[in-house]
């Protein structure tokens, strides 16, 4: 059944990408992205990734849709044709594809155990790492303390992108007179969202800490705070969301994530252990173990929460005064 | 039956990259370029997932009575590359409306062509 269902998922797949292709209208392309992004998400549950289904739900299918109409309505909707040759295109990506396709009949058959991918360091961290860390989720295990090196890494990435968008696009200023804006017509709408809106908060709190257990952590919790935040400016406009939380309290956050993050790594430091090495934090490795995953997940959290929402801010604050003008 | 069940994955998503290939060289529109750009991200992650998938394995955290679970380490990277990915997109973004203020277009071909009169 399961095989029946990655057929069917990744061929419908196929077909959106192969529309994306042939439209010129890019409301619908984004849409399109969008579509894509769950899809893809629905397969990664298939394939037992449940984290990163979780991700790309949120993100791709959340963040970056929000992210690319903004753009859109700074750029324009239509794509305009031209008279571009697509003959060298074409015949680029069918020789490359060809190249690709052969090499595939060189790899290992899908899903069977013995597979060289299954031989390594999974058995390890399959087996060891309930005992060694003492969480059910092996993911948030490998995440936070096996590749703890690896997600600092990330999660300073994340928050040097905030620097990029805000360096070109500017951040919003915190105004002192809030003009009602939004959706203020639409009392239905205004009301449903005030309901959603504390629930989705505490939903991302729980992925926040649950994340040890289930699928979630760091980076799902944070993305999932700052589009509660995102409905919110979307309905009550830009102005009063900027009252709620301003940017440079997102600013400061943004960066305090990052320093939650790595002060871990140096406190391990100091008490004797290795950066990021946990088990030094507590008396018993295991009870070490579980502070350190919880302090640099709240580091995660923070920081991509803050990012989006700052990233959210600086294109809605380029769509508002493109609109006063 | 089996040849192409045992290989299925990886072409769809030899498929997928290349389309958003095709679609990052050959699309005008900056936009479109970036959409391009997150299919061929979006099939990297498939692979490298699929790659990960041990058939009649489970999600990998640990229940009673589960002993075959998937392979975390794809997992991992994949997460956390989902959202990196995100940040970066962001900025080529950010890049677009810089260039629509600038040249007032974001058609490739048009900015170009204003770039000769500079």
């Amino acid at each position: 059944m399961a095989l029946f269902i990655d057929l069917v998922l990744l061929g419908m797949l196929a077909i959106v990408a192969l529309r994306v292709i042939f439209l010129k209208d890019l409301f619908a392309v984004v849409m399109l992205f969008g579509i894509y992004s769950f899809l893809s998400a629905l397969i990664f549950v298939n394939l037992d990734a449940v984290d990163v289904a979780f991700t790309e739900a949120a993100v791709g299918a959340g963040i970056s849709t929000v992210l690319m109409l903004g753009t859109l309505a700074l750029t324009g909707r239509e794509e305009k044709k031209n008279n571009h040759k697509k003959l060298l295109p074409l015949i680029v990506v069918i020789v490359t594809g060809a190249a690709l396709i052969y090499g595939t009949l060189d790899m290992p058959p899908f899903g069977h155990a013995d597979n060289p991918a299954h031989q390594h360091v999974a058995p390890r961290y399959i087996e060891e790492s309930p005992k060694e860390i003492g969480l059910p989720n092996m993911v948030t295990s490998v995440l936070a303390s096996y590749r703890g090196f690896d997600t600092l890494g990330e999660t300073v990435v994340v928050f040097a992108a905030a620097i990029g968008v805000l360096s070109l696009l500017g951040g919003p200023r915190r105004r002192k007179d809030s003009v009602e804006s939004g959706l203020t017509s639409h009392l239905v709408l205004r009301v449903v969202a005030k309901m959603l809106i504390p629930l989705t908060i505490l939903f991302a709190l729980y992925v926040q800490f649950h994340g040890d257990y289930g699928p979630g952590g760091g980076f799902q919790a944070g993305v999932i705070a700052a589009a509660a935040i995102i409905l919110y400016a979307l309905v009550f406009g830009l102005p009063l969301a900027t009252h709620v939380i301003s940017p440079v309290v997102l600013k400061i956050l943004a960066a305090l994530g990052v320093l939650i993050y790595a002060g871990t790594g140096v406190a391990s430091l100091f008490l004797g252990g290795n950066f990021l090495d946990y088990n030094v934090l507590a008396s018993d490795p295991i009870a070490g173990q579980h502070i350190g995953i919880i302090l640099i997940e709240l580091g995660v959290g923070i920081t991509v929460f803050a990012v989006m929402l700052s990233i959210f801010y600086a294109f809605a604050e380029q769509s508002e005064r493109t609109n006063i003008q | 039956m089996s040849f192409i069940i045992d290989y299925y994955n990886y072409w769809i998503v030899v498929f997928l990259m290349m389309a958003g290939f095709y679609i990052v060289i050959s699309a005008n529109n900056l936009v479109k370029k970036i959409v391009g750009l997150n299919i061929f991200q979006t099939s990297v992650f498939m692979m490298y997932i699929s790659i990960g998938k041990v058939s009649d394995g489970s999600a990998p955290i640990v229940a009673d009575g589960i002993t075959t679970y998937s392979n975390p380490l794809p997992h991992v990277l994949i997460l956390t590359a989902i959202v990196v990915g995100v940040a970066t997109t962001s900025v080529g973004l950010a890049l677009i409306v810089r260039i629509k203020k600038a040249y007032g277009t974001v058609e490739e071909n048009e900015f170009k062509d204003k770039e000769d009169l500079i």
